[in-house]
């Protein structure tokens, strides 16, 4: 549930956290996921103590951020709220797909527990609606382990499209490999290739009309495809962010 | 993206197109979201089927034994009283020593600052400012705060990275449900055991935002760990006395948690009584995960906690223990007719306090404890012995003496311990509260209602034991 | 069958959701879409929340939440 972490960090009162690159090489990279997978502990090990907290602007959600260094190149690891979707039937889940959306992270992590995957791939598939740079951590692979629960990664990569890193991030393994997953998206050196998700026949008629439409105001960091769904699916909430932009 | 795409003439006969499309189809806003859900969850069925072989299907036989005896109809509760009840008592026991150790040390620096003074030759009042007026009460309130945070919330933490507090709410939500507000304000509420300003952040945990609302005014309805330690001097002092020997701290303990059943009992009441006049509303949508059990990482809790909170309590310490310090100093040795501001302020507010059951100086006392209730006691301590500063007796019995030359009885302490649970939030607690409702109106009454609450419960208790005669 | 009356131990499919608005969201989100199989697993001290299975998490809802799932029991 994060209570502890979020209501009794040093600075869990303080305002509008924003970002800030040192130089324009720096990375910054969203870390998305259900509650209670563990990505906090993911996030603390990558960050250490280079981290700080804070609310998002104008809300009273916690927002963290932190830093590390793999390589030639620095990361920020901004850690959105944790949710079980991005339909934006919460604060919380606002603010995620706000970030995800409108954030323009150079490429998001989506963490997930390897002992509930199913339950987790929904929120990675609708993430990879919104982003093509995306990293899938299946993290709590121990845990999975001493259930007795296999999972293939190298299938679901397959599957998905995407990179796909196991983890068990309490005793720090797969945190490096997930680092370089992470590098090697943002120095373009994978360029994830996520499914496309089919919908009824009538929804994909609706989106045809609309998208060619949306692609035409849009930059090229969000997909057009999600946009004209969302739009069709909209509530005033989704339609406020647009006006800032 | 160079939008208004609203006003966008082309894009909107386009939107309006897509949208007769799904309507000529019968697809409603709702439907529309089902299908898109039910369509990713059918493709996140089939791939995780695809991915996942599990060699044992009861993989979540020992998790939900586990639950069927913390969350059963006859240990449920017990059960969670009970690690409570540890879990304070592991705080209370354990911070006297660390508490100890850490007033020790800075009462030495104090010395060495007062040798300083004296070697700069620097004027009395100034050392009486800076040295007994801010730093020592800034010494006092780390000294006594620090310990039980610091033990308090890596407990709190180890029990929400086992699983455990997601159980609790399972357990308690019916209590909430008929006060109409959330289960998880139970997380908040137990929270505000050791802060209350923490458990104020906590309510972040409910969704909707009355009911949250509700958990935020309420929260100040448990003791935190400023408060515990003056309820548990005042216990042991006046009750637990009536009986000797082995059952002493078995009655106090008992005492105890009555209060803070009390405490509970109000908590609920108030909540109901909010959500069926200003906060009024139907219980929101209430889903809660019981997530697996799993091994908490303690080495990882104890760094952080510690480090976090150390930080959290000399930042608060310092932004309102020192200015409080100095008011207390400047009111206790400044004299005006012969006597000083302090007792002006107590015999001001004397007449009113007989009302409630206390006397000025103590009602004063809770006043300028505003910033952190932990200086309550010395405060009142401090204004009989007109000592000009603070000063803590190491000895109960010898401060049951001064209270009862100073007119305290039974009725007295039961007063104080009433007021001592219902009355405003602290300083720290009242700011975050401005902080997370954004409003001053929420704040205010947030300030309003443990009080009002406090003094029509001393009124009543004070003055139904004079009427029988009890004293 | 409205879920609540669903016997503890006993599994059930979602034949349909009567909710509307956030609440069927919040439903939808957890993946009570039609045929998903549920099972009423702990009752709550009081009776109230009852625990679910739900796509292998446990899921506490109350008697409101779950009288608005329709399922078939099996």
């Amino acid at each position: 549930m994060g209570l502890t972490n979020n209501s009794t960090g040093i600075g869990a009162l303080e305002k509008e956290l924003k970002i800030e690159r040192m130089t324009d090489d720096d990375k910054v990279i969203a870390i998305a996921g259900n509650p209670n997978v563990g990505k906090s502990t993911i996030f603390n090990s990558l960050t250490g103590l280079n981290q700080h907290t804070g609310n998002w602007p104008g809300k009273t959600v916690t927002n963290a951020q932190g830093k590390y260094k793999f390589k030639d190149r620095n990361f920020i690891l901004v850690d959105i709220p944790g949710t079980y979707s991005l339909m934006a039937n919460s604060v919380e889940e606002e603010v995620a797909r706000d970030f995800i959306c409108f954030g323009n992270p150079d490429a998001t992590i989506v963490v997930a527990d390897a002992t509930l995957l199913e339950r987790n791939l929904n929120l990675v598939l609708q993430t990879m609606e919104i982003t093509s740079n995306i990293i899938v951590c299946v993290n709590l692979m121990d845990e999975a382990r001493r259930k007795k629960i296999h999972i293939d990664l190298e299938l679901l990569s397959e599957l998905l499209g995407v990179p796909v890193i196991g983890t068990s991030a309490r005793s720090g393994k797969g945190l490096d490999d997930l680092m370089q997953a992470v590098y090697d998206v943002t120095a373009k050196k994978i360029v994830p290739e996520p499914v496309k998700i089919e919908y009824d026949g009538v929804i994909e008629e609706a989106i045809a009309v609309l998208e060619p439409e949306v692609k035409k105001h849009l930059n090229e960091n969000l997909n057009s495809r999600w946009v004209a769904l969302k739009l069709l699916d909209s509530d005033e909430s989704y339609f406020y962010p647009w006006k800032n932009i | 993206m160079n939008l208004n795409i609203l006003s966008n003439d082309e894009f909107l006969s386009k939107f309006e197109e897509a949208k007769g499309i799904l309507e000529e189809n019968g697809i409603t806003r709702d439907i529309l979201r089902d299908k898109i859900v039910s369509c990713i969850y059918k493709i996140a069925e089939k791939s995780a089927k695809q991915v996942v072989s599990i060699e044992n299907k009861k993989y979540n036989e020992t998790d939900r034994k586990i639950d069927r005896i913390l969350t059963s109809k006859i240990y449920g509760i017990p059960v969670m009283i009970a690690l409570l009840g540890v879990v304070f008592w592991i705080t209370i026991t354990g911070a006297n020593y660390p508490s100890e150790l850490i007033a020790t040390g800075l009462f030495w620096i104090e010395d060495r600052l007062t040798d300083l003074f004296n070697l700069l030759e620097a004027p009395k009042w100034l050392h009486g400012v800076m040295v007994t007026g801010i730093y020592r009460t800034l010494a006092w309130v780390v000294s006594v705060m620090l310990p039980p945070m610091a033990i308090f919330f890596p407990l709190f933490t180890l029990l929400e990275d086992l699983g455990y507090l997601p159980r609790v709410a399972f357990n308690l939500d019916n209590f909430f449900k008929k006060a109409c507000c959330h289960g998880k304000q139970a997380l908040t509420m137990c929270m505000g055991f050791g802060c209350n300003a923490a458990g104020v952040i906590g309510c972040r945990i409910i969704d909707s935002p009355r009911e949250r609302m509700i958990a935020i005014l309420t929260n100040n309805f448990v003791p935190c760990n400023g408060r515990f330690p003056t309820l548990i001097a005042i216990i042991t002092m006046f009750f637990a006395g009536i009986v000797a020997g082995p059952f002493k701290s078995l009655i106090s303990a008992l005492i105890l948690v009555a209060f803070i059943v009390f405490g509970v009992v109000m908590t609920l009441l108030v909540s109901k009584i909010l959500s069926k006049t200003i906060l009024r509303g139907l219980p929101s949508s209430f889903t809660l995960e019981l997530p697996p059990y799993r091994k908490p990482q303690i080495g990882r809790i104890i760094v952080r906690s510690i480090f976090d909170r150390t930080l959290f309590v000399l930042g608060r310490a310092v932004c309102i223990a020192a200015p409080a310090g100095l008011i207390i100093w400047v009111l206790a040795n400044v004299q005006v007719n012969g006597l000083n501001l302090l007792t002006h302020f107590a015999n001001f507010l004397d007449p009113f306090a007989y009302l409630i059951g206390m006397d000025g100086i103590i009602l004063m006392a809770f006043i300028l404890g505003f910033p952190a209730n932990e200086i309550v006691i010395p405060i009142i301590i401090m204004s009989y012995l007109s000592t000009g500063s603070l000063i803590e007796f190491e000895n109960l019995s010898q401060l049951y003496e001064v209270l009862v030359s100073n007119g305290w009885t039974w009725l007295t302490a039961v007063c104080v311990m009433l007021f001592t649970l219902l009355h405003f939030p602290c300083g720290t607690t009242c700011w975050t509260i401005r902080k997370e409702t954004q409003s001053w109106k929420w704040t205010v009454l947030s300030f309003l209602i443990p009080t009002v609450t406090g003094i029509i419960c001393c009124f009543i208790v004070a003055n139904t034991a004079r009427l029988l005669g009890l004293a | 069958m409205p879920l609540n009356y669903l016997p503890l131990g006993k599994k059930g499919r979602v034949k349909k959701l009567v909710s509307d608005g956030i609440v069927r969201r919040r439903m939808l989100d957890l993946g009570l879409i039609d045929g998903t199989e549920v099972e009423a697993i702990q009752k709550s001290p009081s009776g109230d929340p009852v625990a679910y299975f739900i796509r292998g998490a446990v899921i506490a809802l109350r008697s409101e939440e779950a009288s608005k799932i329709i399922v078939e029991p099996s």
